[in-house]
């Protein structure tokens, strides 16, 4: 801001490339085609060439993990903001599916090419069922149930020394090929997240947003609130426990950890930092809070105490998140202008 | 008025207790085939809570509620609405987040909409998009301004009340009802809302209409129901209920009713 | 797990011994939940706010006592009252600065409470504040025995401050200026806006007197075992539970459901094993949401949620 006295305000206004380039028209000339196709071009190829420029297998490990978080947090942003369900059960999802998958290759002797696909839908299946009694909930309601219901698991696995107990579920088999486990991921997320994109603007999504402003008026439609949100939970439970079952084989054990806060935090964390509602800025987030929480590694809980001020300082002061901030300044200027 | 064996819908003695409050006590009465029934009473008399009754978004406490001679009471709200018995809201629920248009493509994307074909085959037939366009349009958005694709949290009072309406109309339903539609609009915009209800009516659609805008009830309503403390007091034409004397009690000192019976 | 809530082997106790025993320390247990979930349900109660940071704030009044004691010197019982105010401070600080801005998201609330506790156990953890050497002394040391059952007087001492808080608290909510003020906004923040009341000041006093609350649970059960970071989130559990069990916001739904999830608690430690201490709270919490979101004394809201 400036000092002086004169009373000025910031006017923003679309850029003219914005008007011109929405709907058909667009295809009028390079420049317009660009201006829409070279963001996603950009976040497409940058996630594939990514693991190719990697220094090192430490790296590359890595970008698998930043993966499985990015998964995460884009069903959370999904339930979230687009069904109104706040569920802080991440690892309840991850939990679910790794299990499922460790019992799958270690019992049956499956390879990850059935057990991921198995895992997924089964697990989804299990924690829509679970998670059916609480749909009704509400808000912090809902929240806190599901932020217990992995705790809980935790707690009986321990109690009841079952599904390996405290040690967990040993000997997985990984994946055979090296590419093969980094690229699945990584294509898995792109596919999940223009997914997921062009669902909430189908008629279907849409009637879950609607869940999201307004339960009794859905209602009112003759639609079953509670088939809708079980779809959705399907949904974003199906993701989260597709990167579990991914999670087990990548480290050839599914124990307690997978139940971990970690899991329901991080995710979190990373859609407000990237920019909640919009789907890919929680994948973003997670590539920017992932990587710096691993080189914080050495520093032990630290890097807790860091992500969790920095989850802090976005909901304070830029709750919008990056990727909000990021479309304005690619859609918009700014300029100064008196009052 | 029809003379059909039964009535399209039966509210017998329906109780609603809140805690220790009665807010109904033991109601009853009939809605027959293609009527528009009033419902009038004081601030407080159970008109709404009436309205939640029948659409099944309060349980009963006591008493039940007929459609075609089956009970419905019981169900939830979505099924009732299944069944072609909408409602809307006195505090209007539209879609904040969505566009007017898209507002609409949530009942159409309903079981009941793709089964019946929506209002005048929408929903079944074609676009959800252009359908809720035409909708919107029959109710006064105009198909050319920017209004139907206005986001709801943008619409005043006058256009939100009309959503609620098409919202209902979009279920293809048997029976409307409106929870005070006519409040908080202007003169004008009431005298546009008028025509729509008559013609409502015309195409065979059941109302049951809850108002406090007296004068425009009576020249639409064919009979009158007046609701005091969650009891009812009198059913008849809006003459007979205007002379009783148990009403102007209820309504004692309310001027537009003094001036109403003036007129009559 | 919880030290405060170890039990001494049951297996050679005879029958009657083991009624008496379940009744003597449910009864401990139970005071223990309540004064782990007062603070937080006096938060929520009066300004609405999930106080996931609750557990931290317990945890560091412990410290902070400790530090008070042991690198400051001071006298046990000022150290005490200190962290109680510093406690009480940092919880009003924390409101002061952060929940202020974000009040009425309710998410936003729970996830910036929930990262301030994290990040205060978390950095606690990684001060080195771990190990067994963290212990602060009992009041009274030495343990009598009360129908044949041994208990140390700090555990008495326990239900007695317990239940002095409980009366306190009534007669602060009920007799003082500032608690009328305080229920008020607790039944209708609106109605008490028009009154007259400071709705920000309100929240901030209530923040305040909830972490001092909290501090005082901590000093009061910390000697009973060490102090520890886990004890963090446990006590926030426990306390959602509590809370959750007799209905978000009401006090006397606490208190009462504190007895119910305490003494449900000791029977399963005394019959299935201690495994299952926690898993009673978190299936109480559960079950609850999913049978009576509105906890089993919170009547009125339940009408609220409906329509």
């Amino acid at each position: 801001m400036t000092a002086s006295n004169e009373q000025r305000r910031k006017e923003r206004l679309d850029r003219g490339i914005k008007v011109r380039s929405e709907g058909i028209y667009a295809l009028m000339s390079w420049r317009e085609l660009a201006y829409l196709f070279l963001p996603r071009v950009a976040l497409i190829g940058g996630l594939l060439i990514l693991p190719l420029v990697m220094p090192s297998m430490y790296w590359q490990r890595v970008i698998s993990i930043v993966c499985i978080y990015a998964l995460l947090a884009l069903s959370f942003d999904f339930l979230a903001h687009f069904v109104g369900l706040v569920s802080l059960g991440g690892a309840f999802f991850i939990g679910t599916g790794s299990y499922i998958a460790a019992i799958l290759n270690t019992t049956f002797g499956l390879s990850p090419i059935f057990t991921i696909p198995i895992a997924t839908l089964l697990g989804a299946g299990i924690c829509t069922v679970l998670l059916l009694p609480c749909l009704p909930l509400r808000g912090v309601y809902f929240a806190i149930v599901t932020l217990m219901y992995p705790l809980l698991l935790a707690r009986v696995i321990e109690a009841l020394d079952i599904l390996g107990g405290t040690d967990g579920i040993l000997g997985i088999e990984s994946f055979t090929n090296r590419w093969m486990e980094q690229y699945f991921i990584i294509v898995m997320v792109l596919v999940l997240l223009f997914g997921t994109r062009r669902l909430v603007n189908q008629d279907i999504g849409l009637v879950f947003r609607a869940v999201k402003d307004n339960d009794q008026s859905v209602r009112a439609s003759g639609m079953s609130v509670t088939y809708y949100k079980s779809i959705a939970v399907f949904i974003a439970s199906g993701i989260g426990c597709l990167a579990g079952a991914y999670l087990v084989h990548l480290y050839m054990w599914a124990g307690l950890s997978t139940l971990a806060l970690d899991f329901s935090i991080l995710p979190i964390a990373a859609t407000v930092i990237g920019g909640s509602g919009t789907l890919v800025g929680p994948v973003l987030g997670a590539f920017i809070l992932v990587p710096i929480s691993e080189l914080l590694r050495a520093f032990g809980t630290l890097r807790i105490v860091f992500y969790a001020l920095i989850l802090l300082a976005f909901i304070i002061f830029r709750s919008e998140g990056i990727m909000v901030y990021g479309q304005r300044k690619y859609h918009q200027f700014e300029k100064w202008i008196k009052v | 008025m029809s003379t059909s064996t039964t009535p399209l819908l039966q509210i017998n003695e329906v109780t609603k207790a809140f805690g220790g409050i009665h807010a109904l006590n033991e109601v009853s009465f009939d809605l027959h085939e293609n009527e528009i029934l009033g419902i009038i009473g004081p601030n407080g008399s159970g008109k709404t809570t009436l309205v939640n009754c029948i659409t099944g978004f309060v349980e009963l406490t006591g008493g039940e509620v007929l459609y075609r001679g089956k009970k419905i009471s019981g169900k939830p709200p979505h099924k009732i609405a299944d069944m072609g018995i909408t409602r809307t809201f006195q505090i209007m629920r539209p879609y904040y987040s969505l566009p007017a248009y898209k507002n609409l493509v949530i009942p159409l994307f309903s079981p009941r909409a793709k089964r019946t074909g929506g209002w005048r085959g929408g929903g079944k037939l074609g676009d959800r998009n252009t359908v809720s366009i035409d909708i919107l349009e029959e109710l006064g958005f105009e198909r050319e301004s920017f209004v139907p694709y206005k986001k709801a949290s943008n619409l005043p009072t006058g256009y939100l009340k009309r959503l609620e309406l098409a919202r209902c109309l979009a279920l293809n339903p048997k029976v409307i009802i409106c929870d005070e539609i006519f409040s908080g609009l202007s003169m004008s915009e009431i005298a546009s809302m008028v025509p729509l209800v008559e013609r409502l009516q015309m195409e065979g659609i059941t109302l049951i209409m809850i108002e406090h805008r007296l004068r425009e009830l009576f020249q639409v309503a064919t009979r009158i129901m007046v609701l005091n403390f969650g009891e009812k007091l009198i059913e008849g034409t809006a003459e007979e209920v205007m002379a009783d004397e148990k009403v102007k009690e209820a309504y004692f000192g309310s001027e537009e009713v003094e001036e109403v019976m003036a007129h009559a | 797990m919880l030290d405060a809530l170890r039990l001494q082997p049951v297996s050679r106790l005879s029958f009657p011994d083991n009624t008496m025993h379940i009744l003597i320390y449910g009864t401990i247990n139970s005071v223990a939940l309540a004064l782990f979930a007062l603070g937080f349900a006096m938060v929520y109660g009066v300004s609405r706010l999930p106080n996931f940071a609750h557990g931290a704030l317990y945890v560091t009044s412990g410290f902070i006592t400790w530090t008070f004691i042991n690198t400051l010197e001071l006298n046990y019982f000022i150290s005490i009252l200190l962290a109680m105010l510093v406690t009480g401070i940092i919880g009003a600080l924390i409101y002061q600065f952060v929940l202020i801005r974000i009040r009425g998201m309710e998410i936003s609330e729970i996830m910036a409470t929930y990262a301030i506790g994290l990040a205060i156990l978390e950095g606690l953890r990684w001060g080195g504040f771990r190990g067994l050497t963290y212990t602060l002394p009992a009041f009274i040391e030495g343990s009598t025995e009360i129908a044949g059952v041994s208990v140390d007087y700090q555990r008495l001492l326990v239900v007695g401050i317990g239940a002095a808080v409980v009366a306190v608290l009534w007669l602060f909510t009920h007799y003082t200026r500032i608690g009328l003020a305080l229920r008020g906004m607790a039944q209708d923040e609106r109605a008490a806006m028009m009154l007259g009341i400071d709705s920000d000041l309100m929240a901030l006093a209530a923040m305040g007197f909830g972490s001092m609350l909290a501090a005082l649970g901590a000093v009061v059960l910390l000697p009973l075992g060490n102090i520890v970071v886990e004890a963090g989130y446990n006590v926030l559990i426990l306390a959602i539970a509590v809370c959750i069990v007799g209905g978000l916001g009401s006090w006397i739904g606490a208190v009462l459901a504190a007895f119910i999830i305490g003494f449900a608690q000791i029977l399963t430690v005394v019959y299935l094993g201690a495994h299952y201490q926690m898993v009673v709270a978190l299936l109480a919490i559960i079950i609850t949401l999913i049978l009576r979101p509105s906890g089993l004394f919170g009547l009125q809201k339940e009408l609220e949620e409906r329509v």
